[in-house]
């Protein structure tokens, strides 16, 4: 039961991952990332870790993506861009990408292949509680780098804003 | 369950009406069946039979997308909600988390509702109301953070336990102001409601919208409003616990319906505040205040426990 569910999330995956690449339409591309992202979500949860499942459908689904779109509809992209993009997605163009991607698979492979002790789907869950004590305990010098980069995005922010401001007072 | 979310919020819809005619000093709908009971049943059906316009310069696919986006999310957030000690549909450990994953696919649907009618109105309608969602509902995730300490657990079912002994409106009263605030913007309910402020964009997002997809987007709409009602009340007010001369579900009953005629009251009293001034309560007051709420309760749980 569990491993059919994983077998079938990770095919939606997969086929709205490769939809979200080819769609000329970039609204469209958009939403087909959300279905991808919202089955590597039901892939977390059936890896038993709900929190990482749930934080995945908010901040990347539910945050990331909709500042993508918003994005798009400030571009307001019309039928225009669709044909723009159409010139653009030659089919000669997917010939190098698509060498050098089954490339990385084909190493995937090759290590996945001879990783000992593989997990099992079995159902256990691993609740919020053993995540944050993980994260502040083994991995606390990855969070406050983590930190630290948060913040250096913020400052950036705040330079773009006040820079505008600032010129729009002087004029 | 789900039928039954769905036809509070019809009667809602008809609530909400009669409240406000009887605080706005006028009668309200009255005429179909007992006091205008019947008015959501007439509307429902005159929603169904009306002509289902779909715009033909926009785009088709995500027009219809939208409105099954808005009601689908807030109709599964309601699988966390427990109504009881022992019923409930789903506990997880993750249930406030489930509820803020929806809320925020919800935004989806606004945004696509607004993206797709291709109609500048409805654009900038949608392009309002991402950026409120996505602002308020920062605060609801940092507000809810408060409860979440003092509990220990993400379960809605653990957070009433908790509060047997004082309800947490109390100790997380500044939680309690930023969650009903976030709560306003994210269900876009009238003071908030900039998305779809008539006088400035038609009707915003769903202004392209006509017969039961606009049904849907009303329907998602009072949805969230008893969403977030529930929530407050689970979170806040100790959920179904109250003197044992009622049930627990009845209790629970009660103060969801004082707090959707507060959320009404709130409707009635206040006029909509400018849309700028909104973002900067928002990121000037409310982010402060919510981190500090965060940090304080965060030491006096250390302090509590050492």
């Amino acid at each position: 039961m569990l491993y059919g569910l994983f077998i079938a999330s990770c095919g939606i995956a997969i086929g709205s991952a490769l939809m979200a690449i080819t769609r000329l339409n970039a609204s469209h591309a958009l939403i087909y990332l959300v279905i991808t992202l919202l089955s590597l979500a039901v892939i977390f949860f059936l890896l038993g870790a709900p929190f990482a499942a749930a934080l995945q459908i908010v901040i990347y689904a539910g945050a990331i993506v909709v500042l993508f779109l918003f994005v798009v509809m400030m571009l307001n992209l019309g039928r225009r861009s669709v044909e723009r993009e159409r010139q653009w997605l030659l089919p000669g163009i997917w010939v190098i990408p698509s060498i050098l991607a089954g490339a990385l698979f084909v190493i995937l492979g090759i290590a996945l292949i001879g990783v000992e002790n593989q997990a099992v789907i079995d159902g256990e869950m691993i609740g919020p509680r053993r995540v944050g004590a993980a994260l502040v305990g083994p991995y606390v010098l990855a969070v406050e780098l983590a930190g630290v980069l948060l913040l250096a995005g913020l400052v950036g922010a705040y330079h773009l804003g006040r820079r505008y401001l600032d010129e729009r007072r002087e004029r | 369950m789900a039928v039954g979310a769905l036809v509070g919020a019809l009667f809602l819809v008809w609530w909400e009406r009669r409240v406000l005619g009887w605080l706005q000093d006028r009668l309200g709908p009255n005429r179909v069946g007992w006091f205008g009971v019947l008015q959501a049943l007439a509307d429902a059906i005159k929603l169904l039979t009306k002509d289902d316009w779909i715009p033909p310069f926009g785009d088709r696919v995500l027009f219809v997308l939208a409105p099954i986006v808005v009601a689908g999310a807030m109709l599964m957030a309601f699988v966390v909600i427990p109504l009881d000690a022992h019923l409930f549909i789903a506990d997880t450990n993750i249930a406030l988390l489930w509820f803020l994953a929806m809320s925020s696919l919800a935004v989806y649907g606004v945004l696509l509702g607004g993206l797709a009618s291709n109609n500048k109105y409805a654009l900038l309608g949608g392009l309002r109301a991402a950026a409120q969602m996505v602002t308020y509902e920062v605060f609801m995730g940092l507000s809810l953070l408060g409860v979440v300490m003092l509990t220990g657990s993400f379960s809605l079912r653990e957070v009433v336990a908790a509060q047997e002994d004082m309800w947490f409106c109390i100790p997380q009263c500044v939680g309690l102001v930023i969650f009903v605030i976030a709560g306003l913007a994210e269900t876009h309910r009238l003071p908030f409601d900039l998305p779809e402020a008539e006088h400035e964009l038609t009707a915003g997002f769903h202004t392209e919208y006509s017969g039961m997809k606009f049904g849907l987007i009303m329907a998602g709409e009072y949805l969230a409003l008893i969403l977030v009602s529930a929530l407050i009340v689970l979170l806040f007010f100790g959920g179904w616990l109250g003197p044992g001369f009622l049930p627990g579900f009845v209790w629970f009953g009660i103060k969801v319906v004082l707090v959707i005629n507060f959320f009404i009251l709130l409707r009635a009293a206040i006029p909509r505040p400018r849309y700028d001034q909104l973002m900067s309560l928002g990121w000037k007051i409310l982010l402060p205040l919510s981190l500090l709420n965060i940090l304080v309760t965060g030491a006096v749980v250390l302090w509590m426990a050492t």
